[in-house]
């Protein structure tokens, strides 16, 4: 808040008189006062071309005085009348200048909307009943603000190839393209993958991938999100649903520590797409495409569904009710001394869900508290080499210094019998955290809780079902130190519970306290609890999050187009 | 694969790129007009050959490529001919000096369109295009032949003789 | 120049004032730079060469030379625009694109007098403080480009180019870079792109002037072949005397290439504003057609609007106000300004009463529509749009309210465009439209009304029918 104030410009936009940034682009600076400026080919992150003209507004300027003649007096505002320009201006690329008029609603800005649009629409296929993007195009939309309502276009409109799969994940439609070029400038200048390009020329012009090269890059499905119209579709979520159907829910990624974040798209407890959601300190406008397309096994007939406790007779799980399951763990547990038992909780899991872990490994006097590790490549681009969501989180809550590193301890206690309880929430340490189902057979009592069936349910005494990410709400804590909220998109199948609530459940089995109704309630306890956190309330989170911490974690790709803000490529 | 440029056309090229000593990318026509005058047209190897050349994408090279109806992506007859197409030629006649020789040398043009803009005779010695505004509107109707330019063709059988 | 003789049949009109095609057709000419010499070639280079850079910009301004390209932009106040304290390399571009249908200047000073044209660009970029310049020529000058590279050859020999030029501290390459065949790079910014390697979309201006950010974003100027030979002129005669030269604020000399319905088409060149529109058809290019009357010129290339016979003008202001015929209009930048047109790149098309108007017009959307860069919405849809409908009148298949359509869609690009393409598209149909909008409706069948040569079944889908 103590930034150096920018030199401010009177701008008269639609008759009202409004200050803005020296360097203010005319389009955001109508965007700024609530007037929106329709356009296709713009997007702040990538370089203005200018190519679609849907933009252009009448703009004026104070007088020039001839020579000789008095220079026109300012008004008591120190405001001159404007002269209005008789040619239209782009606001796109445009910006703003000292007492400069701009006028979104007057008749020659109509006029030149209606005209690009007629034009725009003019050799597109009009196949909107059976196209992808129908709901969310902004040609439809436009059309319907600025279009003629008819078509006078009585020619052979020019073929194009279409249903073209550029890459394994994208498809293209050349007919319905605008020639906005903002995929093109997406895979130039921020994906490093140029590979698309156009051909031919004039209204012949045809977005191409040069031929035997493949859209590759992780980040190819931006570009479908980028594409104004129903150009560019996704793979993975053509003709699955239309998009006025769903509900959507902004939320976060937890596929790594960037916590990029996003919008879920869902429809009876299914999720159908999940697409990137804007925030400049933390993924731009992006994310990678195996972050978003990692939901199929949300909906899978592998989740688990009831709790299950081993029959001490059979040796096979069977079904249990949830207090059923508590007093068996809870009996177990309660036979056995602290420091025999072990708790490994996850990064995966909320800061709520993390506190409420604590607090069942002080209830049990836990020797050993940790959670797994999950390291891999960073990407140089956004995905981070820490491929759990809040390590942050389990830092700060747990008091873990590097967590995941106490993880060879623990199995070596099991090995040698000094740990003879684990309660393992929400990892599969068989194949995430290098156990073994012989290890873990060792244990008196071995409790899971995990989203889907999985090797070490398999040998485990009680196995919970709790929700995965996008069913349950709280916050976390990014690799930059960022407080975000995860918010709940869909219910969890069957009889699934959210951790926190299955954590809360165990220590009342214990015989602990508790009244905890809502993850709401732990986060205000965790403010209280937790210095980081003191004074933060969950509403002051909002959808963008907050600074919370001091890292050494930074984004290489907001690192990039930081650059490219202060060359004044971009907008940023 | 079998794809060759021959150590002189090479040479060339490497001169060429020179002229361009901020951008090796400025050498983009350059390169193209060198390797389309040894062969006739910029193939899909050609467009390679000048990307790997020119350390770029290949696709900035097709760009370019298919731009340009001075670039041609398929292989023209022994002589090429451009016919102005625009005003003043046209109003001279070069729509009837077309059709005479298309006629002389045999050529159908029934099956050109705008992404096929070359006929090339049966035999493969000559090719035809409309060219735009050859820039001498005076003395139409004007064509070139390969890199020969005539203006104020007379006749159709006239020109072609001069080619064997 | 009473010792300059030129070849049997192609001697200049009396009326011409032959100054940057003085070599032209003359006899005893050829391209060498000992010829150049022996005629006093490349003596201004070295009186050039002793003055301060800023001196030159000056003279050049005292001429009031205006870019003989199509734009009439002030030469030495473009050159001014170069920003003041500079660090960055500053780069020279000859525009040798010449394409605008109807001109025909370029090619003959590039065929026949290269040094011409070099000695131009030398001083010019002494002037700028180029120190690496490029002669962009269109593909179809084959033989030209050839030339161009000679002559830069013999001039480097001579020390006329690359390191020291003439003794000095001045360094300087100039290349030629052929183009292929693409009418979007006589405009400026496309040439640049086009330079730079990339397909030649033109740039946005505001921000890339090319002045401040051309060539590989660095100050750049680009001027047209004709306009930078002036350059020498001036310096040979000083600004002041070569300011006498045609009439205020339409000075110098001007190649006015004339084509289509006359006698003895040709490039003609003349004491800007010196002749009107009837002395130019009727004395200097032999008149009309055998039994022909005028029906309408198109003055600057084909992009500038047309003329009628019969209309009337009004040009001049205050007390020098008056209507007049298109006989009187005079051929320099101002006047064709005030009737409506522009003077353009000089390329002036005679139509005779034997024209169709509606085989003129499609044959002018043709070439826009095949040379439109398709970068930007109106103009890549546009000119297409009205190719189409044009080819359907000239086909017999064009309804009357077809003509109200295309008016439209050429209001739609005039103005609404990237580059200056958007009116070079728009500015014939609209005027043709304005003033022949009978004889255009007349090839019209008014039974087509309203009939759709689209796929029906298409636009009902969307709900647009």
């Amino acid at each position: 808040m103590s930034e150096v104030k920018p030199d401010l410009i009177d701008v008269q936009i639609n008759g009202e008189w409004h200050s803005f940034p020296k360097g203010t682009r005319m389009i955001e600076a109508c965007k700024e006062v609530g007037v929106e400026v329709p356009h296709y080919c713009y997007h702040p992150k990538l370089t203005s071309p200018g190519n679609c003209r849907m933009c252009l507004v009448e703009m004026g300027m104070p007088p020039r005085p001839a020579p000789g003649s008095d220079p026109v007096e300012p008004d008591e505002d120190g405001h001159v009348p404007i002269s209005w320009i008789p040619r239209p201006v782009i606001a796109c690329a445009n910006t703003i200048a000292p007492n400069m008029g701009i006028r979104t609603e007057s008749e020659m800005t109509e006029e030149c909307r209606k005209g690009v649009m007629e034009l725009l629409l003019a050799n597109h296929p009009l196949d909107c009943p059976i196209c992808d993007q129908a709901g969310e195009c902004s040609l439809q939309e436009f059309s319907v603000e600025h279009g003629k309502g008819e078509s006078r276009f009585r020619e052979q409109k020019v073929k194009k190839p279409k249903n073209v799969e550029i890459g394994p994940r994208i498809r293209l439609d050349d007919e319905r393209c605008i020639m906005c070029s903002r995929c093109i400038r997406f895979m130039d200048e921020i994906a490093d993958q140029p590979v698309l390009g156009f051909t031919d020329r004039g209204s012949h012009t045809t977005l191409t991938i040069h031929p035997g090269h493949e859209l590759t890059s992780n980040y190819s499905l931006n570009t479908a999100d980028l594409c104004p119209v129903g150009a560019l579709t996704s793979n993975d979520f053509r003709f699955q649903m239309r998009v006025w159907f769903m509900k959507e829910t902004k939320t976060i990624d937890v596929n790594c520590a960037t916590g990029a974040n996003i919008t879920v798209f869902a429809r009876e407890g299914k999720i159908y797409r999940v697409i990137p959601r804007q925030n400049n300190n933390v993924n731009s406008n992006w994310m990678p495409d195996s972050h978003r397309l990692n939901i199929h096994w949300i909906n899978s007939e592998a989740r688990l569904t009831d709790p299950l406790v081993r029959d001490e007779k059979s040796g096979n799980h069977r079904v249990a009710t949830w207090n059923g399951a508590m007093q068996t763990s809870a009996d177990a547990l309660l036979k056995l001394d602290g420091s025999e038992i072990a708790v490994i909780g996850s990064a995966r899991m909320t800061n709520e869900e993390l506190l409420i872990t604590n607090r069942l490994a002080k209830q049990l006097d836990a020797g050993h508290v940790d959670v797994v590790a999950r390291e891999g490549e960073p990407d140089g681009y956004l995905i981070s080499a820490d491929r759990n969501p809040n390590s942050n989180g389990a830092k700060l809550i747990l008091g873990l210094e590097n967590p995941g590193s106490t993880i060879d301890q623990i199995r070596e206690g099991i090995a040698q019998g000094r740990i003879k309880a684990l309660v393992c929430l929400q990892e599969n340490i068989i194949d995430d955290a290098g156990f073994s189902a012989d290890e873990l057979a060792k244990l008196d009592f071995f409790l899971t809780s995990y989203p889907l069936a999985n090797a070490t349910a398999e040998v485990a005494d009680v196995v919970l079902p709790g929700a995965c990410w996008a069913e349950k709400s709280g916050t976390m804590v990014n690799g930059t130190g960022r407080l975000q909220r995860l918010n709940k998109c869909i219910e969890g199948p069957g009889q699934t519970l959210e951790a926190w609530e299955i954590v809360r459940d165990l220590i009342q089995a214990l015989g602990g306290g508790n009244g905890i109704y809502a993850a709401t309630e732990l986060f205000a306890q965790l403010a209280g609890e937790v210095p980081e956190f003191e004074g933060i309330t969950f509403g002051q989170i909002g959808d963008l999050g907050l600074p919370l911490i001091e890292t050494d974690e930074r984004i290489p790709l907001l690192e990039r187009e930081a650059e490219r803000k202060a060359q004044g490529l971009i907008v940023g | 694969m079998s794809f060759e440029v021959p150590a002189e056309v090479e040479t060339k090229v490497d001169q060429r790129i020179t002229h361009y000593p901020v951008s090796k990318r400025s050498a983009v026509l350059p390169v193209i007009h060198e390797l389309q005058h040894h062969f006739g047209f910029i193939s899909e190897e050609a467009v390679e050959w000048i990307a790997v050349k020119l350390e770029l994408e290949p696709i900035k090279v097709l760009e370019v490529v298919t731009f340009y109806p001075g670039i041609r992506q398929s292989a023209p007859g022994k002589f090429h001919i451009r016919v102005c197409r625009t005003l003043s030629c046209a109003m001279a006649g070069s729509a009837e000096l077309m059709d005479a020789l298309c006629e002389t040398a045999n050529i159908d043009r029934s099956g050109t369109d705008h992404h096929h803009p070359i006929a090339v005779s049966p035999d493969g010695k000559f090719s035809i295009e409309f060219a735009e505004c050859l820039a001498s509107c005076g003395t139409g109707p004007v064509c070139l032949v390969n890199d020969d330019f005539h203006e104020a063709v007379p006749n159709a059988a006239e020109l072609l003789a001069k080619y064997d | 120049m009473s010792d300059v003789k030129y070849i049997s049949g192609k001697e200049p009109h009396p009326k011409e004032r032959r100054m940057i095609f003085k070599n032209v057709d003359r006899e005893g000419w050829d391209q060498s730079i000992e010829t150049y010499e022996k005629d006093g070639g490349y003596e201004v280079l070295k009186k050039a060469m002793k003055m301060a850079p800023g001196d030159i910009t000056t003279e050049v301004k005292t001429g009031g030379l205006r870019g003989r390209g199509g734009a009439g932009f002030p030469t030495g106040v473009k050159w001014g625009f170069l920003p003041p304290n500079n660090t960055k390399p500053v780069y020279l571009i000859c525009n040798a694109d010449e394409s605008e249908p109807g001109t025909f200047k370029d090619r003959y000073i590039i065929h026949q007098d290269p040094h011409q044209l070099i000695e131009g660009m030398i001083i010019s970029c002494f002037a700028v403080g180029a120190k690496l310049a490029y002669i962009y020529i269109r593909e179809e000058f084959p033989e030209g480009a050839q030339i161009l590279e000679a002559a830069i050859e013999e001039a480097r020999a001579k020390n006329y180019l690359g390191d020291n030029v003439l003794g000095s501290d001045f360094d300087l390459e100039i290349y030629v870079h052929r183009g292929a065949g693409a009418y979007i790079c006589g405009e400026e910014t496309g040439l640049i792109e086009s330079l730079e390697g990339k397909r030649p979309y033109p740039r946005i201006k505001p921000p890339y002037f090319p002045a401040a950010m051309g060539l590989y974003l660095c100050p750049t100027i680009v001027n047209n072949v004709e306009t930078l030979c002036h350059v020498g002129h001036i310096l040979r005669i000083g600004g002041e005397e070569w300011a006498k030269i045609g009439t205020p604020n339409n000075t110098g000399t001007r190649i006015l290439c004339v084509s289509g319905d006359v006698q003895k088409p040709g490039y003609y060149e003349v004491e800007v504003g010196s002749l009107t529109m009837g002395e130019l058809i009727n004395d200097v290019c032999g008149g009309l057609k055998e039994g022909r009357e005028l029906k309408a010129v198109i003055p600057g290339g084909s992009s500038a609007k047309v003329l009628r016979a019969g209309e009337t003008f009004k040009v001049g202001r205050g007390d020098d106000a008056k209507e007049i015929d298109i006989w009187n209009i005079k051929m320099d930048f101002d006047t064709l300004a005030a009737c409506g047109s522009m003077a353009g790149s000089g390329g002036v098309i005679v139509i005779d009463d034997s024209r169709s108007i509606s085989w003129v017009l499609n044959n002018i959307n043709a070439f826009y529509a095949h040379e439109s860069c398709g970068q930007c919405t109106p103009c890549r849809e546009g000119s297409l749009w009205m190719k189409k409908i044009t080819d359907r009148l000239v086909g017999g298949t064009a309804s009357p309210t077809d003509i109200d359509t295309l008016y439209d869609v050429a209001k739609n690009i005039d103005g609404r465009t990237i580059c200056a393409f958007g009116e070079a598209s728009a500015w014939p149909t609209e005027s043709f439209i304005e003033k022949f909008k009978d004889e255009l409706v007349a090839d019209t069948n008014p039974e087509l009304a309203g009939e759709k040569v689209n796929n029906e079944a298409q636009l009902a889908a969307a709900g647009l029918l």
